[in-house]
């Protein structure tokens, strides 16, 4: 560890935090857009319509077998070729990351609607409430409640997947470091830093799910 | 809406450069060595994956202390010990209670580093940590670096996700199972061997089949490093032939055709293997 130079960690800071600002956009952005469409895909997989839920079944372990950095790849190319017209890396790289992601969420979804008891949905059903009111009033909510802590672990898996945007070279937290840690020579120093700073964040939110968990537990 | 793209399937049966017919290179062999670059480095990260967290996963549910008498050490330990006091320094140390903390450690560093930032820690940095001349030959000397360092790296992450499975396995199974284990006269170890851990590994086949197809899919990450796997094989006929679109559905139908031989197998696997009234052990 001889000559290991903070001073290039500090000199770095407001790089890498311009970094670290797409990477959380590219979080939240992928998060918000997952969300609703893996909760639509759930959604479809439990239609009493059988072409519906095999088409959003499908799509989803269509998603879920397939290694992201090919995902990327996929959108990376077919996002400026279907629309006609360049729209720029990061939303090509964010379409990739809905889609993928909605997979996931639309599992957790799943599980988290199949959570929620029969009874309450007939008792919306007896008070009269049409399908969709009965999803967005009674089921949906309870089922997102239910599914928080899970919900919330698969954003920290997201959070981790965001550095996979290097392989299209997004300027995220962690190909910022890697420009300075090339520039500078300074690969050490570099990765480092960045290793640090994901584990304490995912070391913060884990520590958040747990507690989360423990909550839910009790009620 | 315009979606001007010419299709090129021919490109895929590439089998030796001919520039008429399109072919800068043998496309379909570079597939072809990519997928079983991809399967090499799935299958020997798994083979470090699978027996390290195993024991992992067996070393968190060690809840209850397993004693350890050193004699002849005059106390220098302050967790979770207890000093005999004799002349000869005689005490007892709960080793249970470190290897739970290290195998907690351990899971909670790997899980919570991004897999990519972990592969150039070990790529990049670890080299640098070592002694001189150790560091030297993992960067030089070694066979293949990017491989084994890719392989390294992914059978350690991997370690981490099935230590958990395994741990969750065996707090699935019902105390009582333990208890009577020990009642029999079995010793710890026995009563993992024989009792815990056949029931626990067979409920967890579904999420260990899906670990393992995490590995093959987390395997196009050596692309990073320079391995030239499926997907890095698939980028470079794009680059070649601008047929990138064609490349990748073969990268995709081939990852799909593995994941649901994978999760047919584990099926009859699961069938195999299943014991009679094993839903109940599972569901506690």
């Amino acid at each position: 560890m001889e000559g290991f130079d903070y001073h290039i960690i500090f000199h770095s800071i407001p790089f890498l935090a311009e970094g670290m600002v797409l990477t959380l956009t590219l979080m939240l952005l992928a998060i918000s857009g997952g969300l609703v469409l893996g909760t639509l895909l759930a959604l479809a997989r439990l239609a009493p319509m059988r072409w519906l839920s095999f088409a959003a079944g499908t799509y989803v372990n269509f998603f879920r077998s397939m290694p992201l950095i090919l995902v990327i790849f996929w959108f990376y190319f077919l996002v400026p070729f279907i629309l006609g017209f360049p729209v720029g890396d990061f939303y090509s790289v964010l379409t990739a990351f809905v889609m993928f992601e909605a997979a996931y969420y639309c599992e957790i979804m799943r599980a988290g609607i199949q959570s929620v008891k029969v009874g309450q949905v007939h008792a919306g059903e007896a008070l009269g409430l049409t399908y969709r009111q009965n999803m967005t009033y009674v089921v949906l909510p309870q089922a997102f409640r239910n599914m928080i802590p899970i919900l919330l672990s698969q954003a920290i898996v997201l959070f981790q997947d965001t550095a996979l945007v290097y392989v299209v070279g997004l300027r995220d937290f962690l190909y910022s470091a890697d420009i300075v840690a090339n520039r500078d020579n300074r690969l050490m120093e570099m990765y480092i830093t960045v290793a640090v700073v994901y584990f304490a964040m995912c070391l913060w939110g884990t520590l958040q799910v747990r507690r989360l968990q423990k909550r839910f537990a009790h009620d | 809406m315009e979606f001007s793209y010419n299709w090129d399937w021919g490109v895929l049966f590439c089998l030796a450069e001919d520039v008429e017919a399109g072919c800068i290179g043998p496309y379909f062999y570079w597939i072809a060595e990519g997928f079983g670059w991809t399967i090499a480095v799935a299958s020997a990260a798994w083979m470090i994956a699978f027996p390290l967290g195993s024991v992992l996963g067996v070393l968190r549910t060690l809840d209850k202390p397993v004693l350890w008498v050193v004699p002849f050490v005059r106390s220098p330990f302050y967790f979770r010990t207890r000093a005999i006091a004799t002349s000869k320094g005689v005490i007892t140390i709960d080793i249970a209670w470190f290897l739970h903390g290290i195998s907690t450690l351990y899971v909670t560093i790997f899980r919570n580093v991004p897999l990519l930032v972990q592969l150039f820690l070990w790529y990049f940095v670890f080299p640098e940590l070592l002694p001189e001349e150790a560091g030297t030959w993992v960067k030089r000397g070694m066979p293949m670096p990017e491989f084994w360092t890719a392989v390294m790296c992914l059978g350690l992450y991997t370690a981490s996700r099935v230590g958990e499975q395994v741990r969750a396995g065996v707090q699935s199974i019902t105390q009582g199972q333990h208890y009577a284990a020990m009642a029999i006269g079995l010793s710890p170890v026995q009563v993992y061997r024989y009792v815990l851990l056949p029931v626990a590994f067979r409920i967890i086949i579904p999420p260990l089949t899906s670990d393992f197809l995490g590995v093959f899919k987390n395997s196009s990450l050596a692309l990073t490093i320079g391995v030239l796997e499926l997907t890095a094989m698939t980028r470079q006929v794009e680059e070649y032939s601008y047929q990138g679109f064609e490349a990748f559905t073969a990268a995709t139908v081939l990852y799909i055709v593995v994941t649901a031989i994978v999760m047919a197998a584990m099926a009859v696997v699961e069938k195999r293997v299943a014991m009679p009234g094993m839903i109940s052990l599972g569901a506690k």
